[in-house]
């Protein structure tokens, strides 16, 4: 068994009165690439954000590399979801990205040529070096995502956790994102995404974890990616597909 | 009149006038800075209702220390009541947000009305006192640097530069909390620690711009350099630094010119040089202004 990348341990997330997860429990390994798949409501966002510490948790637990996630802060990064920028937004494509790095900057140095120098590195391995000093507005919605998941190799982590880095883009993209996460899982990290297409499930990831508020099953995609187990996760509302 | 505000521009005007518009200068540069990020956070209404909500406070204060057998004028201790008043008005407008639910915009028309309506009382009060000691409190509303002693402007200078130091050291953060409070909260800061940052930087501008541009306009000095920078710059920082160069002109300009001629009010002028600022910036500037869209058409 490879090392523990992330472990939830019966975490339990209301809003308000109602119950978003209700005692997750899961261990995601190293070295993988694995997808939190589940129904609309089923609190994968919400999982991800408990467990960084972004929505508070009713009960439970969340570990990294095995330890409280103050301790961890620095070996994971985290991309949100797309939505709530605003695009107009007085910041170039190199400035996003550089904000990857203010745990390593601090609040008194000043950016130099060697931070610039990776955070243009980073924006290599998604394919925008051209686009650095645009205005983030001027970039298509793929291209805007690609430039999220720039900022998160920015912060040189081991594990990354990733809010629907899919949601919405073109083909290109997908295919530029499935790339850069690749080469992170085959260098030992640890990708974590909150994801909604089914039908990609089996082809771009190592590991599923089926979530409907609790988890239904965690493991490798051959053993818990299976119609009676995503029966099970969606109910009566399974979507057609699966196809492949 | 030419030659006397040439004068005042080149600061020849004696000490006192010097001191003023060095001071009003100062200010603007640090009301430029703050009100650059408020923008980017889209919270730029919010210091109009502390503005406001700081005129209770220095009629208040000026009782007391009247009462108290002082000087009513002291400076210090007139902006520690329009401060106290302000949090106040702050504190009733965010509990008024969360509490009731109401939009933003609507607790910013209850808080700043009440408080201004309950301002004017108390100033109406004191100057039916008669005793004369109360001149210059009207300086509060509308902005004048008549009668600023040597200690307000040091107060004044000493406060802009620290409020500046303060904005470069959050700099990053601010603009991180601005764009992306999603990603600050992944990465472990606490927006609503930066947040709070940020409307104490606010509150300290408002409280050291009252006495030069007055309540009622010291919004327009937080509001306007930020943008019409904006209409220069696709980069946070350097609009932050645009807007303290047109906030800083202005209130130097300002000064200097309401020096000279005797009548004009300090705070209008200032405001008015800044929205001349913003006007030459919406129409001229490259790609944002109205002659760069007309060209790009």
């Amino acid at each position: 068994m490879t090392d523990t990348a992330l472990s939830f341990n019966d975490i339990v997330v209301r809003y308000g009165a109602t119950t978003a997860v209700d005692g997750a429990t899961a261990s995601l390994p190293m070295g993988a690439m694995t997808a939190i798949v589940g129904p609309n409501g089923a609190g994968k966002s919400t999982l991800l954000k408990a467990s960084l510490g972004i929505v508070p948790m009713a009960a439970g637990t969340a570990q990294f590399f095995g330890q409280p996630l103050d301790a961890a802060r620095a070996r994971v990064a985290y991309m949100p979801q797309r939505a709530s920028v605003d695009w107009d937004f007085p910041i170039r494509v190199i400035d996003v990205v550089l904000m990857g790095m203010q745990r390593t900057l601090g609040l008194l140095r000043p950016i130099g040529r060697a931070n610039r120098a990776f955070a243009f590195e980073c924006l290599e391995r998604v394919g925008l070096t051209e686009f650095a000093t645009r205005q983030i507005g001027a970039l298509s919605g793929g291209q805007q995502q690609r430039v999220f998941l720039a900022r998160a190799l920015a912060q040189k982590a081991e594990l990354y956790l990733l809010d629907e880095p899919f949601a919405g883009v073109d083909a290109k993209t997908e295919a530029a994102i499935v790339t850069v996460l690749r080469d992170l899982r085959d260098a030992g990290a640890a990708v974590v995404a909150v994801h909604h297409d089914l039908a990609t499930v089996p082809q771009w990831f190592d590991r599923v974890l089926l979530l409907n508020r609790h988890v239904i099953a965690s493991g490798p995609v051959a053993q818990a990616f299976t119609p009676a187990l995503l029966q099970q996760t969606y109910g009566g509302a399974l979507p057609p597909v699966l196809a492949a | 009149m030419n030659a006397a505000i040439l004068d005042a521009l080149t600061l020849r005007m004696g000490y006192n006038a010097t001191l003023v518009t060095l001071g009003a200068g100062a200010l603007g540069l640090a009301t430029g800075a703050v009100g650059s990020f408020l923008f980017l956070r889209r919270r730029s209404l919010v210091p109009d209702a502390m503005a406001h909500a700081t005129l209770p406070g220095v009629g208040i204060a000026f009782l007391i220390m009247v009462a108290l057998g002082g000087d009513g004028r002291f400076l210090p201790g007139l902006l520690l009541g329009a401060g106290v008043s302000s949090l106040l008005g702050l504190w009733v407008l965010q509990g008024l947000v969360r509490g009731t639910r109401l939009p933003e915009d609507a607790a910013i028309g209850i808080v700043l009305s009440t408080f201004y309506g309950a301002g004017i009382v108390l100033l109406t009060f004191i100057q039916g006192l008669g005793a004369g000691r109360q001149a210059g409190l009207e300086g509060f509303l509308l902005g004048s640097t008549a009668g600023m002693l040597q200690a307000d402007v040091y107060l004044i200078g000493a406060g802009g530069l620290l409020v500046l130091a303060a904005l470069f050291v959050m700099r990053r953060l601010l603009v991180m909390v601005a764009f992306d409070p999603g990603f600050a909260l992944g990465i472990g800061l606490r927006p609503a620690l930066i947040d709070a940052v940020l409307m104490g930087l606010v509150l300290a501008v408002v409280l050291l711009g009252i006495r030069v541009v007055g309540a009622i306009l010291v919004v327009a000095l937080l509001i306007t350099p930020a943008v019409a920078a904006r209409m220069w710059t696709d980069r946070a920082g350097l609009m932050a630094l645009i807007a303290a160069a047109i906030g800083g002109a202005a209130g130097f300009g300002g000064a200097a010119i309401s020096a000279a001629v005797p009548g004009v009010p300090t705070g209008a002028l200032i405001v008015a040089l800044a929205f001349g600022a913003f006007l030459v910036s919406a129409v001229i500037a490259p790609r944002r202004g109205l002659l760069g869209r007309v060209w790009a058409r």
